[in-house]
């Protein structure tokens, strides 16, 4: 048949969608086992789940997975009898869907990556699920669907078949030419039509059965395959087979194509072709996210042009009415509002990556027998695509953290005078361009003795150094750092905080811990909406232009001469309450020439690093705050020190966006010994022209 | 002229499954993610079968195979029921709307098109 024409193309495609749609599947099935965890009998939820596995179990058969079709299917013979009530749902049995929702998660990674599930995968849970219905289940891995062959093939038979349809095989709009048809294609057919029943014309009830046949049919067939063929009807109508010794006598042979004469003639309405039928109700599309990023780069180029000319406008401002002023305003305004909803495009509600969290809390805190709440706010906070998807793991490390060294034993918790159960609470909010999200858990807190001993003993701090509180805090995200006493199966697998710092930097955030002994840890984090553009600082050196993240400025102020002071090595620091602060010349570091070379004559801007430290870097001046777009400068030219990327101007010119992590880097170095201007090269000013 | 086929299913795997086996033999397909837009789909031109799954939100298969055959122009249009290996009380429910005949889920294409020649032959 014309199926087997397939295009390999084609069918690639309709897995990709597949498993798109498996994911998407798979998260809401977290969101589901959330809530059977809350109201186990909830029957809505229960037929949600049973859907989401059994269009995965459709999906998997029509592309001939069939370890995952045999998994799926026991899961959603358990799931149809919960749903239908034959079988009470309790905390157990969802405990066990949960597992079983991991085994089709990982059997569909192993076909999405090509490969086989090791053997024997998921087995054990597929048993649990049948031992829930009672009996074994049977085998679900049988070739179901595919057409099934004649048993026996004893040569050419002739079978007579007595077919009386009922009235009711009509409504099913059932056709018995169509099986006579089919008929004919097994063997050679020969159909006799029996009239007897028939009315006078004006007794006629077209939708009344008033005719039979007797099909007699020479074939190779079995008689199971006779059957088949009436399938469908075997329940509306009188049949009987019966198989004859040769030379059956006929009475008067029907021919079988020119009419059936009978009520349920074929509808005589073709349809007008493709009048666009898909649209109406749907909420959503699925976008190709290159399209999207295209868009996002275009509105970027079109605020870009809108700014330069914006310039413009105001250079000649004497020379233009006041209505082309007012005419760019509007302009500037929709740029903006285009801008906003281009960006939004990208936005995702951060639920997707907070609705994986209760599960994984379930878990941990079930195998380390610790009795634990979490509790979520602002799920609906919208941030980047790209944003969620690095936001997923170093969250999942953290609430895994705070289950396993933060929250305490119940024991513990009862004798520290606090609630048996602890409780982890995880929000998240929008602050600016920023979305700030909170990882609180009220269990024992940083020890920050013990922090401070491990952290001497593995030579990160010299012994005797006195730091203070935060310092100590901050110790945790230093690499290769585990305060668990020993590495246990839930955390401490050698992936630290300092892991999770470097997921967060990497997407322009930060993170900052805070610990109350005996009450809790808090962590921070500060992530940008978007990565697409940033609230930057506009700062002049000599005749350049950079863009400092807003984000990492602490503060900016013009230095008092007496505070500078020169150390060895020709660097300089700046005292600022109480405190010493490397300084760092811009115009040092990118060699522009005519800057402003004493810091009292500039500004330092104070910036602090993820790590926590800070520097203060020399300007001569501010120019102003902007967001900015980011332009990647890496897919162009290497990669530059001190540098994370580029944006262009209102005047049409490229500033370079400064990368304080590096810059802090850089200027440690350069304290080793001076002359060494890094390995930075000169970067003229380019100017956009085009 | 193709003959025409509505294909009715949440999944859009299956709804592309069904559809791209369907053109390749040579009909011409619409497509409907559950009963209620199913509805409208026919509202706007008429089909010659109708492939639809049964549990689906919004409007279930049932309830979608009860209000077709309440149309005149659906009374005797084929309507075949998506059904699992031993979903036999939803077959039932679905044979009793008015249901012509069901596909078992999961088939491989061929399956799919056997059974689709058997109540809407492509000529």
């Amino acid at each position: 048949m014309a199926g087997s024409g397939q295009n390999r193309g084609e069918l690639d495609q309709f897995q990709k969608v597949f498993f798109e749609e498996c994911s998407e599947l798979l998260g809401n099935l977290d969101d589901q086992f959330a809530m059977l965890g809350e109201n186990p009998s909830d029957r809505e939820t229960l037929n949600a789940v049973f859907r989401a596995v059994h269009s995965i179990k459709a999906g998997a058969g029509a592309f001939g997975f069939s370890d995952l079709v045999a998994f799926a299917h026991e899961f959603e013979a358990t799931l149809d009898a919960l749903r239908d009530g034959r079988i009470a749902n309790t905390e157990r049995i969802t405990a066990l869907l949960v597992r079983a929702g991991d085994v089709l998660a990982h059997l569909i990674e192993a076909v999405q990556k090509g490969r086989k599930a090791e053997a024997g995968y998921g087995d054990e849970v597929a048993a649990e699920l049948a031992a829930l219905l009672g009996a074994p289940v049977q085998s679900a891995n049988r070739n179901e669907g595919m057409p099934v062959e004649g048993v026996t093939t004893s040569g050419p038979r002739k079978v007579v078949i007595r077919f009386r349809p009922h009235a009711e095989m009509f409504r099913h709009a059932n056709e018995p030419l169509l099986l006579f048809r089919e008929l004919r294609g097994l063997g050679s057919l020969s159909v006799t039509c029996d009239f007897q029943g028939l009315p006078a014309f004006g007794e006629l009830d077209p939708e009344e059965a008033y005719l039979a046949w007797s099909l007699e049919i020479e074939t190779a067939e079995s008689l199971v395959r006779l059957r088949e063929v009436f399938e469908f009807v075997e329940d509306d109508c009188a049949l009987d087979f019966e198989e004859l010794l040769p030379s059956p006598d006929t009475q008067h042979k029907v021919s079988l194509t020119p009419t059936n004469g009978d009520g349920a003639a074929e509808l005589g309405s073709e349809g007008t072709p493709g009048t666009g039928q898909r649209g109406g109700s749907m909420g959503s599309i699925r976008v190709d996210l290159a399209r999207i990023d295209r868009l996002v780069n275009m509105v970027g180029e079109l605020v870009i042009t809108q700014a330069m000319l914006a310039q413009e406008i105001d250079d000649q401002a004497q020379l233009n009415g006041r209505q082309t002023i007012r005419r760019h305003e509007e302009l500037a305004m929709l740029t903006r509002e285009l801008q906003e909803c281009v960006m939004a495009i990208r936005m995702q509600p951060v639920k997707s990556v907070f609705a994986r969290m209760p599960r994984l809390v379930r878990d941990v805190a079930a195998k380390l027998e610790k009795s634990i709440r979490l509790v979520t706010s602002g799920e609906q906070t919208e941030v980047d695509k790209t944003v969620i998807e690095e936001l997923a793991d170093p969250l999942t490390h953290m609430i895994r953290n705070a289950i396993d060294h933060g929250i305490e034993s119940p024991a513990a918790r009862i004798a520290a005078g606090k609630p048996e159960t602890g409780t982890i609470e995880l929000s998240a909010a929008h602050a600016g361009s920023n979305i700030l999200i909170h990882v609180a858990d009220d269990g024992g807190g940083i020890d920050r003795e013990r922090l401070l001993a491990k952290a001497v003993a593995k030579g990160i701090v010299p012994a005797g150094a006195s730091l203070t509180e935060e310092e100590i805090d901050e110790l945790i995200f230093s690499p290769g750092f585990s305060t668990a006493e020993k590495v246990t199966d839930v955390s401490g697998r050698g992936v630290g905080m300092d892991v999770v710092r470097r997921n967060i930097v990497n997407l322009g955030g930060r993170i900052q811990v805070s610990s109350v002994h005996g009450r809790g840890t808090r962590f921070t984090l500060v992530i940008p909406l978007t990565l697409a553009v940033l609230d930057g600082m506009i700062v002049q050196v000599g005749a350049e232009r950079y863009i400092l993240p807003l984000t990492s400025i602490l503060e900016s102020y013009r230095p008092d001469p007496r505070h500078i002071r020169a150390v060895t090595g020709g660097m300089n620091v700046a005292a600022i309450r109480g405190e010493y602060i490397r300084l760092v010349h811009l115009h040092e570091i990118f060699e522009v020439p005519d800057a402003v070379t004493d810091p009292a004559q500039g500004i330092v801007v104070l910036v602090e690093t993820t790590q926590g430290g800070k520097i203060g870097i020399v300007v001569d001046d501010l120019v102003g705050q902007q967001q900015v777009v980011i332009k990647s400068l890496t897919d162009n030219f290497d990669p530059v020190d001190g540098v994370s990327g580029a944006t262009i101007l209102g005047n049409g010119k490229v500033a370079l966006i400064v990368d304080i992590e590096q810059m802090s880097a850089m200027a440690a170095h350069r304290s080793g010994g001076r002359g060494r201007t890094a390995q930075t090269s000169t970067l003229p000013a380019i100017d956009v022209a085009a | 002229m193709p003959k025409r086929i509505l294909t009715v299913d949440d999944s859009k795997t299956m709804r592309d499954m069904v559809s791209y086996t369907l053109k390749s033999a040579g009909f011409e397909v619409v497509e409907a993610e559950d009963g209620v837009h199913a509805l409208k789909v026919v509202e706007r031109a008429p089909v010659d079968l109708v492939i639809t799954d049964i549990n689906m939100p919004n409007m279930d298969g049932v309830t979608l195979i009860r209000r077709l055959r309440a149309l005149g122009a659906f009374r005797s249009t084929p309507i075949l029921i998506l059904t699992t290996e031993g979903g036999e009380d939803k077959k039932a429910e679905g044979r009793a709307a008015g249901a012509t005949g069901w596909i078992v889920k999961p088939f491989v294409p061929d399956k799919l098109l056997q059974v689709v020649q058997k109540v809407c032959p492509a000529a």
